[in-house]
């Protein structure tokens, strides 16, 4: 693609995607983020579910290695 | 003014429930106009954009732990805005959601110019969402490089590269509609 083409390529997208600019939403979005907030406690994230089993299947396989696991804690 | 910002950002990285709510508060009223701007850039559909822009708040209010100070929060709240304005885009399908209503041509026959609009927006909806993220920003609403490589994580490098990327299969797709650029 050489320089013409790609800036005739950029004017097409100019003419038909305008850009929006500077603009704001029509209403105040609040009562919809406390909606959202009330919907849905707060969750633990799947890596931290993960993250503790792993911890209990070592201290499992290894109960020996629980005080110095302790130690460094 | 600068302290009450620094302890706004302070209450919402590492406050007890209560300060953090009303710190989360404040910081959504004063950035919720920026961020559905933003987005609205990237998806160009005001009803999305404010759906988008809550549930980029909803990721910001679980993530704020790993909210780094020194980055800003502007920043920071653009980059999570810009991942959920992505996954929105890989739920659409192409040709539906490009609504912002088209200008006027500038010239020629009005009707061929409109044709050849609608048939690049659809060619644009059918990009990978990434490089139609990418392309927008950068020629569409002329962000610099520097700019829109920080919000997504890459190298100005790696966004100059989406950007011919996406205008090589924009030509490819056009030309294939018949339009030669």
């Amino acid at each position: 693609m050489n320089a013409h083409e790609e800036e005739r390529i950029k004017q097409l997208l100019k003419d038909a995607l305008p850009s929006v600019g500077d603009v704001e939403p029509e209403r105040d979005l609040w009562p919809s983020m406390l909606r959202r907030l009330d919907a849905r406690p707060l969750a633990v994230p799947w890596f931290d579910w993960a993250l503790a089993g792993g911890l209990a299947v070592f201290a499992l396989a290894f109960p020996s290695a629980i005080p110095v696991f302790l130690y460094y804690l | 003014m600068q302290d009450e910002a620094s302890n706004v950002l302070e209450d919402f990285r590492h406050g007890k429930a209560e300060t953090f709510n009303d710190a989360f508060a404040t910081l959504f009223r004063l950035h919720q106009r920026s961020v559905y701007g933003w987005i609205l850039r990237i998806v160009r559909n005001p009803a999305a954009a404010e759906d988008l822009t809550v549930e980029a708040f909803w990721r910001i209010y679980r993530a704020h732990a790993r909210f780094e100070p020194s980055r800003g929060f502007e920043a920071w709240a653009r980059t999570i805005a810009t991942h959920a304005a992505i996954d929105w885009l890989r739920t659409q399908k192409a040709e539906t959601e490009l609504r912002v209503d088209l200008p006027a041509a500038p010239s020629g026959d009005p009707a061929i110019a409109a044709e050849i609009r609608r048939k690049t927006s659809a060619a644009f909806s059918r990009l990978p969402p990434k490089l139609r993220v990418t392309a927008v920003l950068a020629v569409v609403e002329e962000l610099p490089h520097k700019e829109i490589a920080a919000v997504l994580g890459i190298s100005v490098t790696a966004v100059k590269v989406r950007v011919f990327r996406a205008l090589r299969l924009l030509r490819t797709d056009l030309q294939q509609q018949g339009i030669a650029p």
